[in-house]
């Protein structure tokens, strides 16, 4: 195992605001990490950070040791909160396109997966639900050999089999060198596929921990704890 | 489907638990291959290393044997698939007496009532 992401005193305001405030973190390769935080702690910021969609106000944020840009975009594969899709398209051109941008992108395995799901090539992601649509981005980011994934609410706005799907194909997909790190408020939906948990707050770490060392502990599910560290 | 594990408590020792159960209920015969990690991570919904861990620990008691090429076998040994059954009836034993004990009954009335029931049954 080695580290796949440092940051180093990480920060970004916004004006008068800081929406990440002073982050030191780093992450190993071969673990799936959530980053769980309420509304407005950080979590977006951090990780279009990750994806240099934006840049930090102060600090330092390395991915296999590279700065974000050009190199660590080619190890990151980046599910946003919102599709960038363009929803005109087949899904045959969506992989076109995928293959386009990214190298290690496996066209074969992306077609098997939407297979399985009943999608052909020549369906238009206009006429999909919205939760075929999540699964079909989904499955074109896991179908990059990347080193690090990062998932922002993958299973948002799905219903309860739709979840059960998408941790199929994260666990499927997962290379045992590789880390996924994902946000998510549906906790209990996702705990037992985590090795590890981030809580941010207001910009900060409150609790970085493997999750069966919380169970350990505490005797409580990451959720429960969730509830009682943020309660409102 | 995934596997009915219980959130508050170590996921580790479910999974432990619930193959040790399955090999002695002989969902797997002994001597029979267990799916990969990978395979049984995915029915589980676990995570894979949690799942790796779950596999080394029954290694380790040695329920399970693994052939360096070939993956991971269930042990040979009847003895030994006997023994963790006796371990495991012991146990629950120990839990029901517990609780019986807790709602205020008393040995001889634990006795009384197991056999009402066993003849009901």
């Amino acid at each position: 195992m080695s580290t796949l992401l440092e940051c180093r005193d990480l920060t970004k305001s916004y004006g008068q605001k800081t929406a990440i405030d002073h982050i030191n973190l780093s992450i190993e390769s071969g673990h799936i990490i959530g980053l769980l935080g309420p509304n407005g702690s950080g979590k977006t910021t951090f990780i279009k950070m990750i994806n240099g969609l934006l840049t930090p106000t102060s600090g330092t944020l390395t991915i296999g040791g590279n700065p974000v840009g050009a190199e660590s975009k080619k190890h990151v594969s980046y599910l946003p909160d919102h599709t960038y899709l363009n929803m005109n398209q087949k899904v045959k051109d969506v992989i076109a396109y995928f293959r386009d941008f990214y190298s290690d992108f496996q066209a074969e395995r992306a077609h098997d997966m939407l297979q399985k799901l009943g999608i052909g090539p020549e369906d238009h992601l206009k006429s999909m639900s919205k939760g075929t649509k999540e699964k079909v981005q989904l499955i074109l980011v896991m179908s990059r050999d990347a080193d690090l994934y990062v998932l922002d609410e993958p299973i948002a706005g799905v219903d309860p089999a739709a979840r059960d799907y998408i941790l199929n194909i994260i666990l499927s997909n997962y290379d045992p060198k590789a880390s996924i790190l994902l946000s998510t408020h549906l906790i209990s939906d996702i705990e037992n596929i985590l090795d590890e948990v981030i809580f941010i707050q207001n910009g900060q770490i409150r609790l970085a921990s493997p999750v069966e060392d919380i169970r350990v502990k505490e005797g409580k599910s990451i959720d429960t704890l969730f509830r009682e560290v943020f309660k409102c | 489907m995934a596997w009915n594990l219980d959130s508050d408590r170590p996921i580790f020792s479910q999974i432990v638990e619930r193959i040790q159960t399955d090999i002695i209920a002989g969902k797997y015969e002994p001597g029979g291959k267990l799916p990969s990690v990978r395979e049984m991570a995915q029915e589980a919904s676990v995570n894979p290393n949690t799942m790796q861990k779950a596999f080394a620990e029954l290694e380790r008691i040695g329920l399970v044997y693994s052939r360096r090429t070939s993956g991971r076998f269930i042990t040979e040994d009847i003895k030994m698939i006997e023994s963790a059954k006796t371990t495991l009836a012991q146990q629950e034993m120990n839990r029901f007496l517990e609780i019986m004990q807790k709602l205020g009954y008393s040995r001889s009335e634990i006795l009384d009532l197991l056999n009402q029931t066993l003849k009901k049954n």
